[in-house]
């Protein structure tokens, strides 16, 4: 056997999990090597190119943004696991940001990264809600949300204990749920607090070019820490000998040799690796997804504008997560897409100093569902999308201030992905960004050396899924030895 | 090694794990948690680089040993002369 094959770690996916376990493995001195079957880095937080210009695939926003004199949170212990200087990330924090619920005129609750501005939006706007909402608030500071074993508890009771108005209980579990949940309607009590602390206690920040300055960063990182990286190399199958894993076959049908394998790709996406389809399995169309394989995606549509948001009347909000109804529905549709509700993202609303983005973006985010999308033949492919992305649009346009000359007078040029486009590019099945409703919190498999890390194992958001990534290769790997 | 040496090299090592916290000013007497925020990530990462960097090797139950500069160097003063002796 060539040495050169063998590591003391071999991790699958080069997403944000991937390179912040990797970056801890090389730091002290593991053989690790990190493969990855897409030809860019990122996964679910990666970018692309279209036409000379770059786009994000998963980001709005970084999540979890704090300022350096707040100590102890994710961003804090994130940066000084990997050694990284906060200056390194370029972090421009968010200008403001809104939930609105119509119809019209609706209910507006503006945010900051001050997380006072909630509070007193809260009161004046729900003013029999406040000392709840407090309360709410003061419990959520105090649950240890990264415990590595908690049973589930619902979001939705705890919230009710706390919160009697349901428009208001809505208008708080519409964002989280929107940025982080893989449950319909409801979500476990500790992925609440994740994602709560993460919006709003927390805030949003973004570097002024996108993930990429992330991900430059990281690959940095894990390159001068020794760390190997092979690309366009997926791993098709876990090789197991007496219940323990040896390594892994490539795609090629290289087989690599490794004493632990550390999989991001998600709990469902891991099992089938270490029990691969029959070949009879693999080419049925209507194959049940797998137990655990997560339900929810959702479609984007990026409309890059003639000028910037601001410009064009739509003032300085940064995000928008909307609905119209009588309640907040988060759940798989039935139709393609739900364009009920959805989230609106401006990137230029950062605050980037004097260097604002050289064009205007709007990106508009709703539930879809997969099982219409996924499949479907190119020509019908391309008109759904063509009639869906006029719908995003128009539900989004419903939720922002008047656009004089319609929205076409202003674009410049487009792009939508849909649950197909995620599943084909980061290999997520059924194009579930949040992965499983069922979380692994100790990351481990149905094989000992074998452990999971990212999204299925539970920690949210991107600087959760880097997090992620640090916790298993600490637990499972760099304590023991 | 002295005690003070060896302080020296646990002070560089927490420089280098949290770079944002102010080391002028540490007590050797106080537990380095009250002083400063640190959680058992970074407890567990001062002991993984004085394995890199020294060779030394802190098992689990004594990590309450590490618990102040002091105890620090009284701790580690032995291990490092040990390892020196074993040359």
């Amino acid at each position: 056997m060539n040495r050169s094959s063998q590591y003391d770690v071999v991790i699958i996916g080069a997403g944000m999990a991937g390179l912040a376990a990797g970056i801890r493995l090389a730091h002290f001195g593991k053989r690790v090597c990190i493969f990855e079957r897409h030809n860019a880095p990122g996964g679910l937080n990666g970018f692309y190119s279209l036409a000379g210009r770059k786009y994000d695939v998963g980001l709005h926003a970084v999540t979890n943004f704090v300022r350096p004199e707040v100590k102890g949170t994710p961003l804090g212990k994130l940066l000084r696991q990997l050694r990284i200087d906060r200056s390194e990330f370029a972090l421009c924090e968010q200008r403001c940001s809104a939930i609105r619920f119509g119809p019209d005129p609706g209910t507006e609750l503006r945010f900051s990264n001050d997380p006072a501005r909630l509070e007193s939006a809260i009161a004046e706007r729900f003013p029999a809600e406040i000392d709840g909402f407090r309360r709410l608030v003061a419990r959520v500071r105090g649950h240890d949300d990264v415990a590595l074993n908690s049973a589930f508890l619902s979001a939705r009771e705890v919230v009710r204990t706390c919160i009697r108005d349901p428009l208001l209980e809505d208008m708080l579990f519409c964002p989280v749920m929107y940025y982080g949940s893989p449950t319909a309607g409801d979500m476990d009590f500790s992925q609440f607090v994740i994602m709560f602390k993460a919006l709003f206690l927390e805030g949003f920040a973004r570097p002024r070019d996108g993930v990429r300055v992330i991900l430059r960063v990281l690959l940095d990182k894990y390159r001068r820490a020794g760390g190997e990286r092979r690309m366009k190399c997926g791993v098709r199958r876990v090789l197991v000998r007496d219940g323990r894993a040896t390594g892994v076959e490539l795609d090629s049908g290289e087989e690599i040799v490794a004493a632990h394998v550390l999989s991001s790709i998600g709990s469902a996406e891991t099992a089938r690796l270490l029990a691969p389809p029959t070949a009879d399995e693999a080419n049925a169309v209507d194959r049940a997804p797998d137990a655990a394989s997560g339900r929810l995606s959702f479609a984007e549509t990026i409309t890059i504008l003639e000028r910037q948001p601001a410009e064009l009347g739509w003032g300085d909000d940064t995000i928008v997560f909307f609905n119209e109804g009588p309640r907040f529905d988060y759940r798989r549709p039935s139709a393609p897409v739900d364009v009920r509700s959805g989230v609106i993202c401006f990137p230029n609303n950062f605050d980037y100093g004097d260097a604002s983005l050289p064009e205007g973006v709007l990106r508009v985010t709703c539930l879809a569902n997969p099982s219409f999308w996924i499949g479907r033949p190119p020509e019908a492919y391309a008109a759904a999308k063509r009639e869906w992305y006029d719908a995003m649009q128009a539900s989004a346009l419903r939720h922002l201030p008047p656009l004089s000359g319609g929205l076409a007078a202003a674009t410049r040029a487009t792009d939508m992905f849909t649950p197909w486009t995620i599943q084909r590019y980061t290999g997520h099945l059924e194009g579930a960004i949040y992965g499983s409703p069922e979380k692994v919190r100790d990351g481990r498999t149905a094989v000992p050396n074998v452990y999971l890390c990212g999204t299925d194992q539970g920690f949210l958001g991107i600087i959760g899924a880097m997090l992620s990534g640090i916790s298993m290769a600490n637990f499972h790997i760099l304590a023991r030895s | 090694m002295t005690q003070d040496e060896v302080k020296k090299i646990v002070l560089d090592i927490i420089a280098d794990i949290a770079p944002d916290e102010d080391l002028s000013q540490l007590k050797p007497d106080v537990r380095l948690r009250d002083q400063m925020q640190l959680d058992s990530m970074d407890f567990l990462d001062i002991v993984m680089e004085l394995r890199k960097r020294h060779g030394i090797e802190v098992p689990e139950a004594d990590y309450l040993k590490l618990a102040t500069l002091d105890s620090c160097g009284e701790y580690l003063a032995p291990k490092f002369a040990a390892l020196a002796a074993k040359g």
